[in-house]
């Protein structure tokens, strides 16, 4: 079972990835585990993904820590817009 | 009941995410014509348009007193669309619209070149003048954009305005 994870922006220079595939295993259902498994890589993926203002999209719609993934959802974590 | 009565009128929408300038000229000459042209092919059709607002955004040259030669704008191909999509017809929720027009560009950006365009047509002046004032205070603070400030010193990411975020709440 993957998603796919992208990395937008400050975010994506900061962990040096823009996407990656990401198996997920029986623990992992929510973003806030997903969050948690990432961080253990190291401090930069620990301190990006856990800053206070961090934003979420699953497939596309903003979304938070606690709603769920599944297999084949893209995830995405970028920082706080500045279009327009 | 307010929402109902203008959701169930179409609004016709033209929405771009383009690296090329565009022409205010033509787009204000198209969203005219899309506006007019909705009004005569809608059965049920709106009232027609009396009143197009338009705005522009442009690159200025300061950012935190920093003097910036360009900005790079990055964007989340894919959410991009479907975000502004939701955000037209959250305008069309609110306000009685014919017609929407949003131009927003990406990649390199000059100082003094235009970023974004935002247009709006309806029957009368205050929803097309509302209208597009809420576009860009939810577009700057819903459309997953970001911009980078290109420096003589080098390169930084801009944050996210307080000011920008406490616009959008107005609405």
């Amino acid at each position: 079972m993957a998603i796919t994870i992208l990395y937008f922006a400050r975010f994506r220079e900061t962990l040096d990835c823009d996407h990656e595939e990401f198996s997920l295993t029986d623990q992992i259902t929510t973003v806030d585990a997903l969050i948690h498994a990432l961080a253990q890589r190291g401090d930069h993926w620990n301190k990006v993904l856990n800053e206070e203002k961090v934003l979420i999209a699953i497939n596309q719609t903003i979304s938070d820590r606690s709603d769920s993934i599944t297999d084949g959802d893209e995830v995405a974590f970028f920082p706080p817009v500045t279009g327009g | 009941m307010k929402w109902l009565s203008f959701h169930l009128l179409r609004v016709a929408k033209m929405i771009k995410i383009q690296r090329e300038e565009f022409n205010v000229g033509d787009e204000y000459q198209r969203l005219r014509k899309l506006s007019s042209d909705d009004a005569s092919d809608n059965k049920q059709s709106n009232a027609s348009s009396g009143a197009i607002v338009t705005f522009t955004g442009l690159v200025r040259d300061l950012e935190k007193d920093n003097r910036i030669t360009a900005l790079h704008l990055e964007h989340y191909p894919g959410m991009t669309e479907k975000s502004l999509e939701k955000i037209v017809e959250e305008a069309h929720s609110r306000w009685p619209l014919n017609a929407v027009t949003i131009i927003h560009r990406i990649g390199e950006i000059k100082v003094d070149e235009q970023i974004v365009f935002v247009g709006t047509a309806s029957a009368h002046r205050d929803a097309a003048f509302a209208s597009c004032n809420f576009l860009m205070d939810y577009l700057k603070t819903q459309a997953p954009f970001w911009k980078k400030a290109i420096m003589p010193s080098g390169e930084e990411w801009i944050d996210a305005k307080q000011s920008d975020s406490d616009a959008a709440k107005r609405w």
